[in-house]
């Protein structure tokens, strides 16, 4: 045996049983980051928010002062006085938003994953529009603004056309944006329905269109929810593509239709945390709360839907 | 939709369950199929929109600002208020991948740890409680992570650096890096830990029976089996970055600039874009219509990482029986 093959063969034990905990020790850390920041962000934000407060570390009065806080938040509109602010026109606008996204995007999303996965025979042109899908998930959310900006709020430039910087041409730019999410998991739910339930339905001469609506459909609701949700919270939390559709920055007066004027609750956000100083902390961390709040637990119900009906 | 239940019209005698097809259920069996084509055309008129609304515009900034393509792809100043005004847009090239190149270096390596321990070593039941933890983390807005930026990182990275001797801007490329970074983790690790766990349970049982342990098994044999998904993880996760645009306008500030120290501002494509819209030029203007150029690149610049990523998955895939 030559020296080089000797060395091969060393065992070197000590190293290598050292190695072995280190790297699952360092494996674990790097996992646990994402629950640190998870808890880190939601301390700092409830910490920013009681910024304001005297008091000392009195559990059931911060907690009171919280509570006061994002009431008055929810309730108050916007205002240049960080003591009047809040976020009820975004908070409206927001839920017009959601609405709407919800009644053009789903449709959209869940149409078109049951014509690619039901109907259109396998081939080069399926091929190709599930790889425009793939890329259409990657596209960045603010160039579905620049979208959005040209063909919905300005209408290719033709006045008649253009819906100018009103809630449906925020809507319609966020259902393009969800678009994607929603045919892909629809796709996926369609494609964990056993091919025997259709086949039994065809043989009993169910038509197609039956098949699919009485039984495939039917069946794989709990993942083709899963996606609705979690690309309408996506949506909800959507910031840059609607400053590029004219979200107002400030607007006192809640929309009351498609065609108003509209902010939303990121975009209000943001406008907060730009202003200077320290003065709008209490208010920016408030509304941080509020939204975090929301998407999270938009996203924890699409997710329990997901483990308990999902993957039969 | 109707089901062959409901009386037809006009209603039978008898409700007789042989009798065939009504007239709204055979028109359901051609309107469904062309309604639902309908929605999958949406989907590729978002592209051609997309692609349209680009290049038209973009064409029109070229007139308008009477620039050739060289000067804006190769141009390195960025004065749009400036008399002539200069549209060069690597200044923002270089800084999009400076926040793109420092968030990847927090990410990828704390992304693939975690998929190595989800899909390695962690026990059944920890598995069970973290996966939907990180799941929820992918869930939060970007404008959260811009705002932790400004009330936590940058106040951080000032109590840690100015001591040294270190100026800190109020809004720096670093503090951007740092919320980027964690903000694609959940990216990465999920991704990765999918073609992790593919990986045939034979091949580590295989290592095993030679004598391998664990951290080898992990490194060495399950990580190259799975290294195009890994790869492919990567690409995206920078993609994203590159896209991002809302934590990186709080964090990053908009300053268009070569530097190469990331405790001052720059400016990225997405933020220059967002600053040009909430400014005062008008439409029409060069300044208003260089937004869709910068469009065009970003767009350009993400679809290329995207399609890059998707041709390493399928190209360098292991494939086992």
């Amino acid at each position: 045996m030559s020296a080089k093959s000797a060395e091969m063969f060393r065992p070197r034990r000590r190293s290598r049983t050292l190695a072995g905990p280190l790297f699952a020790a360092a494996c674990l850390l790097a996992t646990l980051t994402g629950v640190v920041v998870l808890a880190v962000l939601v301390l700092a934000v409830v910490a920013a928010a009681l910024s304001g407060v005297e008091g000392g570390p009195d559990v059931a009065g911060a907690a009171r002062e919280l509570y006061d806080l994002l009431a008055r938040l929810i309730s108050n509109r916007q205002s240049s006085d960080p003591a009047r602010a809040g976020f009820r026109v975004g908070i409206v606008s927001s839920l017009w938003l959601l609405a709407l996204t919800a009644a053009i995007g789903i449709p959209l999303g869940v149409g078109a994953g049951v014509f690619l996965e039901e109907y259109m025979p396998d081939g080069r042109l399926r091929r190709l529009v599930q790889t425009n899908i793939a890329n259409l998930a990657g596209v960045p959310s603010v160039v579905y603004g620049i979208l959005g900006l040209a063909v919905f709020a300005r209408g290719f430039g033709y006045p008649g056309l253009a819906l100018g910087p009103t809630l449906l041409a925020g809507a319609l730019t966020l259902s393009l944006l969800i678009l994607p999410t929603i045919v892909i998991t629809t796709q996926e739910s369609l494609r964990t329905v056993p091919p025997s339930l259709r086949q039994a339905a065809l043989a009993l001469g169910a038509t197609r269109w039956q098949v699919v609506s009485g039984h495939v459909l039917p069946s794989a609701l709990p993942g083709i929810l899963t996606g609705m949700i979690l690309g309408l919270s996506r949506a909800v939390g959507e910031t840059a593509p609607l400053l590029m559709v004219g979200a107002a920055g400030s607007l006192l007066r809640a929309p009351g239709g498609p065609f108003d004027r509209y902010t939303a609750m990121p975009v209000e956000i943001y406008n907060y945390a730009k202003e200077p100083g320290q003065a709008f902390q209490p208010v920016t961390a408030g509304g941080i709360l509020i939204l975090v709040a929301l998407l999270l637990s938009m996203n924890a119900v699409a997710i329990v839907i997901r483990n308990r009906y999902g993957r039969r | 939709m109707s089901s062959p239940q409901k009386p037809p019209n006009p209603p039978p005698p008898g409700d007789d369950p042989w009798r065939g097809q009504s007239r709204a259920s055979a028109v359901a069996e051609v309107a469904a199929p062309s309604i639902l084509a309908l929605c999958g055309l949406v989907t590729v008129l978002t592209t051609l929109g997309i692609l349209v609304v680009l290049a038209a515009q973009s064409v029109q900034f070229f007139l308008k600002a009477e620039i050739g393509l060289g000067e804006f792809l190769f141009g390195t100043v960025l004065k749009p208020e400036a008399t002539p005004p200069k549209f060069g847009i690597l200044p923002l090239i270089w800084g999009t991948f400076l926040v793109a190149f420092g968030a990847s270096c927090i990410a990828l390596p704390i992304g693939l740890l975690s998929a190595i321990y989800l899909s390695e070593y962690a026990p059944r039941a920890v598995r069970a409680a973290l996966k939907p933890t990180l799941e929820l983390l992918a869930g939060v807005p970007t404008i959260v992570y811009g705002y932790l930026a400004l009330l936590m990182v940058t106040p951080a990275l000032k109590a840690l650096l100015e001591p040294m001797g270190l100026r800190v801007d109020q809004f720096n490329a670093l503090s951007a890096c740092i919320v980027v970074g964690v903000m694609i983790v959940p990216l990465v690790s999920s991704l990765s830990e999918d073609v992790l766990s593919a990986v045939p349970q034979g091949l580590r049982e295989a290592a095993y029976g030679l004598g391998a342990t664990k951290f080898e098994v992990s490194t060495r044999v399950v990580l190259p089996a799975g290294l195009s998904g890994v790869a492919a993880s990567f690409i995206l996760a920078i993609s994203r970055a590159v896209g991002e645009t809302m934590a990186v306008v709080l964090a990053a500030g908009t300053m268009a600039r070569f530097t190469l120290n990331p405790l001052t501002s720059v400016e990225t494509m997405t933020t220059y874009i967002i600053q040009v819209i909430g400014g005062e030029a008008s439409y029409g203007t060069a300044k208003y219509l260089s937004l869709f150029a910068v469009g065009l690149t970003l767009f350009a610049i993400t679809l290329g990482l995207n399609v890059l990523s998707s041709l390493v998955l399928r190209r360098y895939r292991e494939v086992y029986q």
